[in-house]
């Protein structure tokens, strides 16, 4: 999804991939992040890429090349990262890790409210300051003038 | 396979998320990329979680939820500096952002 030239149809494999996760997550015994994920990322996020991308995207008459000059030098550094973690993960003995756990929703959520619940307070708190960021830096600077006028 | 099998997953979605973001131009497919990264790291921590590995109280998947709400703030963020970028620049590529070096 990252090699295709049209940007929407890496969006549309974008969404694919967070799908197909939110299908692992399921599979994982973790329900709640799979409808976490379905919500936020397939519901959120790719609606906003998407927009972004309709904002953007000037026409599609002369799609340039779309990687850098340095993209062997980026597909070695990736292929690196791939190999070493791929051979601590297999070179390691897991254990007996073989059955999968289902999380137990009640103590979950007592879990993010006592012991997780400055995280969470933070974690709002941020939000609040990215959604005040982003009104900031996409307002156009004419819209004041005109509110002023 | 079991908890091999989503780790390497994991590592090759991550793998492909920092390939992406190292060698494209466009700046929201770079945007993209590391939603992708974070997903890849998302699904390891979903699957430590699950085959029980030093993750009492489902801190495994709390996590995950967590990771989730940042990076949706992330990308708030980021895309509208994007937007912002290409409002005055009239490109999304990055290679052209090139004001501070001349």
């Amino acid at each position: 999804m990252v090699t295709l030239r049209n940007i929407i149809h890496s969006a549309v494999a974008m969404m694919v991939c967070f799908g197909s996760l939110a299908g692992m997550y399921a599979l994982l015994g973790a329900p709640i992040v799979a409808a976490a994920q379905v919500l936020i990322y397939l519901g959120a996020i790719s609606v906003l890429i998407l927009f972004a991308i309709m904002l953007t995207q000037a026409g599609d008459a002369n799609l340039p090349s779309p990687f850098h000059r340095q993209v062997w030098a980026a597909a070695v550094a990736a292929l690196v990262v791939v190999g070493l973690i791929g051979w601590a993960v297999t070179a390691t003995d897991w254990g007996n890790a073989t059955v999968v756990v289902a999380i137990v929703l009640n103590t979950m959520a007592a879990a993010i409210f006592t012991d997780y619940a400055l995280p969470f307070e933070i974690l709002s708190l941020l939000l609040l300051v990215a959604i005040i960021g982003a009104i900031y830096l996409a307002r156009r600077p004419e819209d004041d003038e005109r509110a002023n006028s | 396979m079991g908890l091999q099998g989503y780790l390497v997953v994991s590592a090759i979605l991550f793998g492909i998320g920092m390939f992406g973001f190292l060698a494209r131009r466009n700046a929201i497919l770079m945007l993209i990329s590391i939603e992708l990264m974070l997903n890849a790291v998302n699904l390891s921590l979903v699957a430590f979680n699950a085959y029980d590995y030093y993750s009492p109280n489902d801190s495994g998947a709390i996590f995950a939820l967590l990771v989730m709400a940042v990076a949706a703030a992330e990308a708030t963020v980021g895309l509208a500096l994007v937007i912002a970028i290409i409002r005055t620049r009239q490109t999304p590529e990055v290679d052209e952002y090139s004001d501070l070096k001349e």
